[in-house]
């Protein structure tokens, strides 16, 4: 059963990087104006470039019915990965052997033209996808009635709501047939409904036994839809294996280089009193980037005092990124004297939803400000890895609190 | 199992291209389909514009043969003369701008789907020459207009429309893809075309050239290197009979550099497509 569909080896993918913010194609002029210079000068234009390895001698095998998730932080090379083994741009180095059909999903509504109908462009993006013209017609129906839009059918697209337009896009790509599906972070668009949607139909997809190849930051829907995950930074591939695993690497990797804030540091005036740096920590101390839903987290701020005072207090808020306060909490006011501090604000009791929040710090001293630090940290709540809280707990997104409330039925017949 | 293996290899050519290309037809026929549905969109006379466009043009190249009395063979009426020759010359134009750009105008697709490259300038031809179809109204009007018989010859006429097609394909695909990374030729593309229009036998006939005393030997070579200049010396030869002659020598050059702008185009395009996701 365990026949490898996709082989890659070493593959590397380089680009040369033009300094200055030249513009990405480049001017006749500029070519024979270099040549005129290397003619004079014989080693002078390569100063301006700078090579950049977008993937560095990845390697790994897919086998015929994994479905396989890829994930890593921005610029990792998941993108262009993608778009090699979907043939849009050639490796620099390495061998892929691919032995079936590819279908690549890299961007929705690919090749939809704003001046035709619904009806043409479904057609026209079926094509573009890869499907023939009777293979569109006979999934014609299905396709209309998973984007919900029947009563649109011949308006041009331009005249669609995003909405609509995002749920045609979508719904030819999801009736392709492919033996290997490739597919970038689509899921992110359309609103929650349709997402799940189409979460579902990508893993019926992926149910009949096609291999699938799947880009996404969402660790949920990762999870759900993949068995195999291959992890990728900076154009290498830090690991490949069970999807949960793969995920958890990611987050412990995310976690060293996320999870402390460095402020800056004022020279010229220095208050009383100033924060220097911010850590996210587990109830252990260990950093944390993503905070797993439901668990205690804690903050460790270190500050320097530069001259006694009489009531100093620290203080850390929580507010959404729309700047919606939700909570603050003071330390007590004290008395201090000139030194390097630390302080731990433990949360263990209230449990925010997932998504990121800011944290603000500020530091007074008897009700005057002496610092105020509002957007420079932030903190992660996240799904992933998470062991559920409450098993009371439906789902993540019904409020931004999560803590129960305490119920109870009784029989009153 | 399907046995469709693919290797991908740095600066490997691909061995299926003709293949691909040939299974790709499909999406060859929706994109011609998509430009033609969409190019005459939101305009008030839609598709009387390609036979507008032609019928101006030979307005006023006519005009402008008769204000310099450019010679007639027989008695062939001038406007029959530079309607046959403003035809396929604004097919080549349209076709030769429109296929330049068309790999720009189209950079989306290049950078999210694979298929065989060629398919969109292709295409854009393709939808020209159903343009030149449809405008080629004009000439059979003209032709009841003034009675005019052509003879066996214009049986020929695909063959020198299969010229004009090679002339239009080459030129195009060579361009396209020099402007996917040098976008100069996004400029010098309507210049060749305004160029071209004085120095084609659109307005006068190749025989004021050939037959002039007053133009040196080097120039009337010079001027038998413009493959349209064999286009349309064709086209007139075939639609307006024995009336007209075909300078041969002439004519073989202009086939001779018609056939090596599409080699040129094809290889130069085959060699750069593979980076032109990396580039547009």
């Amino acid at each position: 059963m365990a026949t490898p569909i996709i082989t890659v080896e070493h593959l590397t993918k380089r680009y040369v990087l033009r300094h200055q913010q030249a513009p990405r194609y480049t001017a006749l002029r500029d070519v024979l104006a270099d040549k005129a210079r290397s003619f004079f000068r014989s080693a002078s234009p390569r100063l301006t470039r700078e090579e950049f390895l977008a993937l560095d001698d990845v390697g790994f095998s897919v086998d015929a019915g994994d479905r396989v998730g890829i994930i890593g932080r921005n610029g990792a090379g998941k993108s262009t990965l993608l778009k090699i083994l979907s043939r849009i741009t050639e490796p620099s180095k390495g061998r892929i052997t691919i032995d079936g059909r590819v279908a690549s999903l890299l961007e929705v509504g690919t090749g939809f033209h704003p001046e035709l109908t619904g009806r043409e462009n479904i057609f026209l993006n079926g094509s573009i996808l890869g499907m023939g013209r009777a293979e569109i017609a006979s999934k014609f129906d299905e396709i209309v009635a998973f984007a919900e839009v029947e009563k649109f059918l011949d308006t041009p697209v331009k005249r669609y709501s995003s909405g609509m337009y995002v749920r045609l896009a979508f719904a030819v790509a999801a009736h392709l047939e492919p033996e290997i599906l490739i597919v970038d972070e689509v899921l992110a668009v359309g609103d929650a409904a349709f997402q799940r949607k189409c979460l579902g139909k990508m893993e019926s997809v992926a149910g009949e036994g096609r291999t699938v190849l799947f880009v996404s930051h969402q660790m949920d829907a990762v999870q759900r839809l993949c068995n195999k995950g291959l992890l990728l930074h900076k154009g290498r591939l830090i690991t490949s294996g069970p999807m949960q695993q793969v995920v958890d690497r990611y987050l412990q990797h995310q976690s060293s280089s996320t999870a402390e804030v460095v402020f800056p540091i004022l020279l010229d005036d220095p208050p009383n009193a100033h924060a220097r740096s911010l850590r996210i920590e587990n109830p252990e101390g260990a950093p944390l980037a993503e905070v797993p839903v439901g668990s205690p987290w804690q903050v460790r701020i270190a500050f320097t005092v530069e001259k006694p005072m009489e009531g100093f207090v620290i203080a850390i808020g929580i507010s959404t990124l729309l700047d919606l306060p939700l909570r603050t909490s003071w330390s007590h006011a004290r008395p201090i004297s000139p030194g390097r501090y630390e302080v731990v604000f433990r949360n263990d009791d209230i449990h925010l939803t997932t998504g990121t929040y800011k944290l603000v710090v500020g530091l007074s001293d008897q009700g005057r400000s002496l610092q105020y630090l509002p957007d420079q940290a932030t903190i992660t709540i996240s799904d992933a890895g998470a062991q559920v809280a409450d098993a009371r707990i439906v789902n993540y997104k019904s409020g931004m609190l999560i803590n129960q409330m305490p119920s109870s039925i009784h029989r009153m017949d | 199992m399907s046995s469709y293996r693919i290797v991908l290899e740095p600066g490997s050519a691909n061995r299926h291209y003709w293949r691909d290309l040939w299974n790709y037809r499909g999406l060859f026929g929706f994109l011609a389909w998509r430009d033609i549905l969409v190019r005459y969109k939101q305009t008030a006379i839609g598709i009387a514009w390609s036979v507008l466009r032609p019928l101006l043009t030979l307005v006023v190249m006519a005009f402008i043969g008769w204000l310099f009395d450019s010679q007639l063979p027989g008695d062939v009426p001038r406007l029959l003369l530079v309607g046959a020759a403003t035809l396929p010359w604004t097919f080549f134009s349209t076709a030769f701008s429109e296929s330049s750009n068309s790999l720009i105008t189209n950079s989306n697709l290049l950078s999210k789907v694979y298929f065989p490259r060629l398919i969109v300038p292709a295409s854009t031809v393709i939808v020209c020459l159903i343009d030149f179809l449809i405008s080629f109204v004009i000439l059979l009007v003209l032709m009841a207009a003034y009675r005019f018989v052509p003879d066996i010859k214009i049986l020929l006429l695909p063959l020198f429309l299969m010229l004009a097609l090679v002339t239009a394909m080459g030129s195009g695909l060579l361009i396209a893809a020099l402007n996917v990374k040098y976008r100069d030729f996004r400029y010098v593309v309507p210049f060749i075309v305004q160029f071209g229009l004085y120095v084609s036998p659109v307005a006068f006939s190749s025989a004021d050239i050939y037959g002039s005393d007053r133009i040196p030997q080097a120039l009337k070579f010079i001027y038998a290197l413009n493959p349209m200049v064999g286009v349309i010396d064709g086209f007139r030869w075939c639609i307006l009979g024995g009336q007209t002659i075909l300078y041969l020598p002439g004519f073989l050059l202009s086939v001779g550099i018609s056939v090596l702008v599409l080699i040129l185009g094809i290889r130069y395009f085959r060699k750069t497509e593979r980076g032109f996701a990396d580039v547009i």
